[in-house]
């Protein structure tokens, strides 16, 4: 068979991106198969928020995971900029949630209580502020809003521009970044695998699945699964304004070019074709609650993307036991991990084995155990 | 108003020439119409503000122009709903469309919806094109049309197409001065329009362009075969200069026309999900549509220049045809209350007679539609031809990923005066055909709303459902 | 840049960055300012260049202007008003 490549990663959106950043920076010789220029397409469509309150419920070494990569991200991003010239413009102001009435402001604190009663759960400082201590920070909030919850540690970048930096990245460490390369088959082969295309036949020593939800379809082909759950978010976007938000919300941030994105829908449907304009209309609705003065904003786009989601919302992390240097990594917060995807899972994979300290929780085998119980 | 409950037999997007001769058959059959219009007067563009004008010298726009009073007091009279400053945000496949005016946006359910959504003026990406003092020529001829305005200064026309002959004459017959017309057809285009002469000789395009030309001609210097064009100025025009067979040139000039063509607008029909093609001949986007003119989603047609540009006669014929078949759909018993169908067909043949040659001589040359280094093809988002070829070079397949890396398409205009020019650019760096590279996904709102307007549309329980969690 | 060929029209009075001037009944916002000389209407929220109105009909949104204080509205589909404020739209919007 042909070796070309020392790695072939499946998928060239954040997560496949970063990773394969990562490994080519590792002197590994790697190939991007991606899908054409339609493709369902997470990392086009995502809030870009690099987020650690909320996250880990039902798992606390998550939480541990996303304030590590959290805290590595100022180093990805000054990596990206010394070698592309491109300011994915990283920010760690800090974020909230913020509530409207008192029963949303209660159930956000219970939320909070239950994820941080986990044992060995990380330390992410996060406080539930009442409307006092929000609008001091905030000002300009509605009056239905009751208080909020923030965490230090939160923060957002500029996701697209982050997406461009990485595949620039990757054509200045000579990658191979193959588009409309959608990988129909991988078959298993003497000393690494060959994967079939939709332009042909492609061989490498090591395979890294990173193709979203379609990792479902593929990972069961080299012994590996990954459940997945798939939904659908939509998200508004307005004209550019000065600036005027400085902390980043859950489900509401202003952008390094000034535009508002509003978020943070969720349904269950798989067609990202389409949207409900009633979903934005109720989404436009809780961010006027929440800043009157976005109401004289104009809208001037709306999409709808696919989540990216295992079915317990955790990360998976594994390498084929069957068919070893066969990876698989899916996970919904691709802009969130992707410091430690490019800077810590990205030399693990190019050593050949997984850090069971840093990232066993996160192998699928914990949805056989599941099973079980 | 009717509420969404009671929905209306048809839906009309845009009253030009396409939309008004499908309402005046449509509410003419007594079917409850809805003509919708962003200007304030129905007329489209081609007889913009025909209701209005203050240019009452009738001889200044020509017969063509005033042909359209008639047409719009025909929809007019025929019982139709027309509403002016309303803009039509969004359409899906259900046939709901969202629209807006005096504030306030609302959801409309139609039987069936036509759009007549027409065309707007094709790229003309040169160099200094985002100059203030440079305009299209199309900008140029709505001011004189809406307002009775003149440019003042020295004027320099430049491109191709009917279009920016006709509006030189115009201007002329208005007593304003023009310093000179550049004519940027290239010259391989005479001969590749020869096949087509003698289907073009019975036209009525035939006498009267020539007659423009030589009406022009006789007062204004006329370059031929330029190329090279750019505007230069800071900050504003200042001078134009381009090539032609005498070598390089410069003109001061305060006003820059610039026109090469006009294209569907298919902003509406795209986010609609409506399937589109590549058209080679006029290089640009037109709907799939059957014979009946009906498009990819059931009970939604197009008319008119939305469907591929063949001008205001052809628009009007297709706009009835397209009533025609709404009548037909909805109300077949009404039929025999509408024209004939063999006549409007027989209308639409001979108002599309010498267009293919219209095509051929008028095409744009390929270095007014393949910008290169600095000039800008997005220009809302300000981006380079240069930094779309790069992203091109790290992978960027289409439009779409070139708009993640670069924010091209992303700004209010929504790809409508960057799309071609971005399709076109990936193809020539790609080595394949536009049909292949593809299009920007377009998604409503087409045009911008409020926040505040949006937020007040109707709040499903499963929309609440989707956003409010804990 | 633009003069106006017939001067008999109603006139509507308005201001454009606080300067009183005339306008006719019928003229679009951005009309009314290429009639009164401006040369440009905005300035982008990228680079800060000078734009003026390009398509005068609804598509390249280069006429956005402050009307009445509300900001980045298409000048070229507003139909002026006794009485209206027009201010040249400076960059990036606010957000009050």
């Amino acid at each position: 068979m042909r070796r070309d490549y020392d790695v072939a990663v499946v998928g060239g959106g954040l997560v496949g991106a970063a990773l394969a950043w990562g490994l080519a920076r590792d002197g590994q010789r790697v190939v991007v198969l991606d899908e054409g220029d339609m493709a369902s397409r997470a990392s086009r469509a995502n809030f870009a928020l690099v987020w650690v309150q909320s996250k880990g419920l039902g798992m606390a070494q998550y939480m541990g995971w996303t304030v590590r990569s959290s805290d590595a991200w100022r180093q990805l991003a000054q990596d990206l900029r010394a070698q592309t010239g491109l300011d994915v413009c990283f920010e760690r102001p800090g974020g909230f949630h913020l509530a409207l009435g008192e029963a949303e402001l209660a159930a956000r604190a219970q939320r909070l209580k239950r994820l941080h009663n986990q044992p060995g759960a990380a330390d992410t400082s996060v406080e539930v502020l009442d409307r006092a201590a929000v609008e001091r920070m905030l000002p300009g909030i509605g009056p239905e809003v009751a208080g909020g919850s923030f965490c230090p540690l939160d923060g957002h970048v500029n996701s697209l521009r982050t997406l461009h930096a990485f595949h620039k990245g990757l054509h200045l460490l000579g990658a191979d970044y193959r588009p409309g390369h959608t990988v129909h088959d991988v078959v298993p082969a003497q000393a690494g695998f060959r994967l079939m295309t939709s332009r042909g036949e492609v061989g490498a020593e090591k395979i890294v699945l990173a193709a979203g939800n379609a990792n479902m379809r593929l990972a069961p082909l080299v012994g590996l699964k990954s459940p997945m759950q798939p939904n659908r978010g939509q998200i508004l976007v307005t004209e550019r304004a000065a600036p005027f938000l400085h902390y980043p919300l859950v489900t509401i941030r202003q952008t390094d070019e000034g535009t508002i994105m509003i978020g943070d829908s969720r349904e269950e449907t798989t067609d990202e074709t389409m949207l409900d304009l009633s979903i934005a209309a109720v989404e436009a609705d809780r961010a006027r609650r929440m800043f009157p003065a976005l109401g004289k904003l104009n809208v001037v786009r709306t999409w709808s993307g696919i989540r990216v989601m295992t079915q317990d919302g955790f990360p998976i992390y594994d390498q084929s036991e069957r068919y070893p240097g066969a990876f698989v990594v899916g996970c919904h917060s691709g802009v969130t991990l992707a410091a430690n995807h490019a800077l810590v899972l990205a030399p693990m994979i190019a050593r050949g084995r997984l850090n069971a300290d840093l990232v066993g929780a996160f192998s699928a085998r914990r949805f056989d155990v599941a099973k079980v119980a | 108003m009717s509420a969404g409950a009671n929905p209306y037999d048809v839906a009309i997007v845009g009253a030009g020439p396409a939309g008004l001769g499908a309402a005046a058959i449509t509410a003419g059959a007594g079917l409850t119409t809805l003509l919708l219009d962003e200007n304030p007067t129905p007329g489209g563009q081609i007889y913009r503000a025909v209701t209005t004008t203050p240019l009452k010298e009738r001889s200044i726009l020509g017969g063509d122009y005033w042909a359209g009073a008639a047409l719009v007091a025909e929809a007019q009279a025929s019982g139709a709903e027309i509403v002016g400053g309303a803009t039509v945000w969004s359409l899906d496949a259900s046939r709901e469309l969202a629209a807006s005016w005096a504030g306030t946006s609302r959801f409309i359910k139609a039987r069936r919806v036509i759009l007549a959504t027409g065309a707007l003026e094709r790229p003309f990406p040169i160099p200094g094109w985002t100059l203030p003092g440079v305009m299209t020529a199309g900008a140029l001829q709505t001011l004189l049309k809406s307002s009775g305005l003149v440019p003042d200064g020295r004027l320099v026309l430049a491109g191709t197409g009917p279009l920016l002959w006709l509006f030189a004459a115009q201007l002329l017959r208005a007593g304003a001065r023009i310093e000179a017309l550049l004519d940027t057809t290239p010259w391989a285009n005479y001969l590749r329009a020869l096949p087509h002469v003698p289907a073009f000789a019975i036209s009525r395009y035939a006498a009267q362009g020539l007659a423009l030309r030589r009406e022009v001609a006789r007062q204004v210097e006329v370059v031929s075969g330029v190329t090279r064009l750019r505007a230069e100025g800071q900050g504003g025009l200042a001078s134009v200069a381009f090539a032609a067979r005498s070598g390089e040139r410069r003109l001061m000039a305060d006003v820059l026309a610039l026109h090469q063509g006009v294209v569907p607008n298919v902003n509406l029909a795209m986010a609609a999900g409506i399937a589109h093609r590549w058209q080679p001949a006029q290089l640009c986007w037109v709907p799939v549509l059957d014979a009946a003119g009906n498009t990819s989603i059931d009970g939604i047609a197009i008319a008119g220049d939305g469907t591929g540009i063949g001008g205001a006669l052809a628009a009007e014929a297709q706009g009835r045809l397209a009533g025609l078949a709404a009548v037909a759909a909805v109300a077949p018993e009404r039929l025999a209350r509408v024209p004939d169908r063999q006549l409007l067909a027989q209308a639409l043949a001979r108002a599309e007679r010498g267009r293919a040659l219209l095509d051929q001589l008028f095409a744009p040359p390929r270095w007014s539609r393949l910008p290169e280094g600095d000039t800008i093809v997005c220009r809302c988002e300000e981006v380079t031809a240069g930094q779309l070829l790069e992203a091109v070079g790290i992978g960027a397949m289409g439009p779409n990923q070139a708009k993640a890396f670069l924010r091209c398409g992303m700004g209010p205009c929504q790809g409508r005066l960057c799309g071609l020019t971005v399709t076109e650019l990936i193809s020539k760096a790609r080595g394949v055909a536009p049909a292949e590279v593809g299009y920007f996904r377009l998604r409503p709102p087409v045009k911008p709303i409020t926040l505040a307007e949006l937020a007040a549309m109707a709040h499903t329980q499963r929309a609440v459902a989707a956003v409010v969690r804990e | 840049m633009l003069r106006r060929l017939l001067e008999e029209g109603q006139r509507v009075r308005l201001t454009i960055d606080g300067k009183p001037v005339t306008a006719c009944v019928g003229d679009s916002v951005a009309a009314a300012m290429l009639s009164c000389g401006l040369r440009y209407c905005r300035t982008t929220p990228i680079s800060g260049e000078k734009r003026a109105p390009y398509c005068m009909m609804g598509v390249c949104f280069e006429c956005l202007v402050t009307i009445d204080g509300i900001n980045n509205r298409q000048g070229c589909l507003i139909e002026v008003r006794e009485g209206m404020r027009i201010d040249t739209q400076l960059g990036r919007r606010t957000v009050e």
